[in-house]
């Protein structure tokens, strides 16, 4: 299947991928809207320190234990990608706590959680982040 | 091709059954459950009677998770019996069921300890079922007082779904503290002055030592007048059955990494077992739902021929109140780091070169990268401990470890 995966020696540090996820997934097509003056909750986050940075979201476990652990039978496994049904989803974050790399976050509201989802959802169809990032440090591929 | 005949369908069931298609798609398989319904989350009986959620979203698996599956599920049957050399299990109906290979995911039952004169209390609930939801939402009034016994995790998310639907809630317990077995006293302090906040009392450090209809008289002296009683004190595994079949039963079922009994054939899942917690090392009851599913997965595969060992189980719990959010897991043991500012606080729990535990309430972000270190018992020699002290994070791991997670 295919993912997205980190270069971590090309990655500037730029946080667009954070933007253009949180531009992707607000629903609006007018990206000044979508961001301006907003504090973004991008699915995808940065890491940075002393000169290296990285982009972190969710890797699409084949073992994902967000999925076995949920409480609800919200996040489930469709073709492959990991997606959460926010309509079942209360909360609990036990999901949160599953996570072995912190990819899953609460939402705006915080009444449920929200992880990348490759941007199937999205009208973007591929992930955004990696289509808008400069030095492609985050690439999406079969590996 | 194999029968499989699966007592339960809650967590460790559904798993099993996952567990088993994941491998053989044609055996039959058979789920035998004494409650009548589809599939349903049990922790969400607290968000039906708060109305974050309803009957349909409960669900613990779409409508079609039985037919998709295969699966002849006979819902409303109890079974009375299981013979491990006949290889049967008996129903309340008198019907016999063969199988090549069984499994017991009962589940547990709470457990009420004598109490002088609850008898004469008319209006007792548990709070473990759908049932008990709707046997309680039915006595819901505007001005009712309710009196919970147990501010673990289950009489304290009822008095979260109940808060806003009744009059007034004292929540007592033994246990100088609440929340007992997921917190230490400062964290328990923190979120106890919360919960506080929502009107709710506490009596801690007494009990009920007697009840006089719509009294309770508690050992300190004090009393209570209620209308409605909500009993949580906690919960013991259903292991009757499968005791009387034969097989080794401690405080749970016992269970090796295969997740099989004693008894040939034979495995077990989820509360009504026990789980080694390698945060201690240890063999105890684990009644929480990620372990139930996990352990189900694991048997359902070894049922079915597949290999799987289930060797990372830690008491691990996620929990909200009023939207204020706790996350620990392993044990609090070693030593300790502590962070704290306003709300939010924190507690590492380390020992020799490994972290064993933690507590996090409010800022619980990223909180699965310091489960992931417990679980895989990382060295902290390995990683920038002091970095990832403060705060989760890959950044702490090395540069080859973080391709390992990121890049492959
Ligand atoms: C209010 C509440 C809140 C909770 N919140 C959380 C939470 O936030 N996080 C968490 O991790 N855990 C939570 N739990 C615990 C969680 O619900 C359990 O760990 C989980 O349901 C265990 O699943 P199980 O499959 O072992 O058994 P159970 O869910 O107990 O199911 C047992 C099944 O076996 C059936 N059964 C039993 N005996 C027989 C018999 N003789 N014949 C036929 N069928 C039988 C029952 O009908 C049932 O279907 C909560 C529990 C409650 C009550
Ligand atoms: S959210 Fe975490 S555990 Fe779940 S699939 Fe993504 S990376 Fe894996
Ligand atoms: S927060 Fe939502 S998705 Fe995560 S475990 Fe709870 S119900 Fe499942």
């Amino acid at each position: 299947m295919k993912r997205v995966y980190v270069n971590e020696k090309w990655c500037l540090g730029c946080h667009l991928c954070e933007y253009n996820c949180a531009y992707a997934n607000s629903g609006k097509d007018d990206m000044v809207k979508a961001l301006k003056n907003v504090k973004i909750n991008p699915r995808i986050q940065i890491e940075e320190k002393d000169g290296i940075s990285f982009a972190v979201q969710c890797r699409h476990c084949e073992e994902p234990l967000c999925v076995k652990g949920c409480i609800t039978g919200a996040l489930s496994i469709q073709d492959g990608i990991i997606e959460v049904d926010k309509d079942k989803c209360v909360g609990c974050f036990t999901c949160i706590l599953s996570c072995p790399y912190g990819a899953i976050m609460p939402d705006d509201d915080g009444h449920a959680i929200q992880k990348c989802e490759l941007c199937v959802k999205n009208a973007n169809g591929e992930p955004a982040c990696v289509a808008g990032c400069p030095n492609k440090a985050i690439v999406f591929e079969e590996r | 091709m194999s029968k499989f005949v699966i007592i339960g369908n809650s967590a460790g069931a559904i798993g099993c059954v996952e567990g088993i298609r994941s491998i053989d798609k044609d055996s039959e398989i058979t789920l035998i459950a004494s409650e009548p319904y589809h599939t349903y989350s049990r922790p969400l009986i607290s968000y039906l009677l708060w109305g974050k959620t309803d009957e349909q979203r409960m669900k613990y698996r779409p409508d079609s998770f039985y037919k998709d599956n295969n699966v002849n599920a006979m819902l409303g049957k109890t079974v009375v019996k299981i013979d491990a050399e006949k290889k049967t299990v008996t129903l309340d109906s008198g019907e016999v069921i063969s199988y090549d290979k069984l499994m017991y995911a009962t589940g547990s039952s709470p457990f009420v300890p004598p109490m002088e004169g609850l008898e004469t209390v008319e209006k007792k609930f548990s709070f473990m079922t759908l049932d008990d939801a709707h046997a309680l939402e039915a006595q819901l009034t505007k001005d009712a007082r309710v009196l919970v016994i147990g501010a673990g995790l289950i009489g304290l998310k009822c008095v979260e779904g109940i808060a806003d639907r009744v009059g007034e809630i004292t929540v007592v317990d033994m246990a100088d503290r609440i929340l007992p077995s997921v917190l230490d006293s400062e964290g328990a302090a923190l979120v106890q002055s919360f919960i506080e906040e929502h009107g709710v009392k506490f009596c801690l450090s007494d009990s009920a030592a007697k009840f006089e209809k719509n009294k309770a008289v508690l050992k300190s002296g004090k009393e209570i007048e209620f209308d409605l009683l909500v009993l949580a004190v906690g919960v013991r595994p259903n292991v009757s059955l499968i005791k009387e079949a034969g097989a080794k039963v401690n405080r749970g079922v016992v269970t090796n990494e295969k997740c099989e009994t004693s008894l040939p054939d034979i495995y077990a899942a989820g509360d009504c077992t026990e789980s080694h917690d390698i945060s201690i090392d240890q063999e105890r009851v684990l009644a929480l739902l990620p372990n139930a599913y996990m352990q189900g997965e694991t048997a359902g595969i070894n049922m079915a021929g597949g290999e799987k060992l289930y060797d990372s189980a830690i008491p691990m719990n996620a929990m909200g109140m009023f939207g204020y959010h706790m996350i620990t897991a392993g044990s609090y043991d070693g030593d300790i780091y502590t962070e704290k500012s306003g709300r939010n606080y924190k507690k590492l729990f380390y020992k020799d070169n490994r972290l064993v535990g933690y507590i996090m309430i409010g800022d619980i972000a990223r909180a699965g990268i310091y489960t992931s270190l417990i679980k895989k018992k990382t060295p902290l020699d390995s990683i920038d401990f002091e970095l990832i002290k403060h705060k989760p994070q890959l950044m702490a791991f090395s540069k080859k470890k973080r391709e390992e997670f990121l890049a492959k």
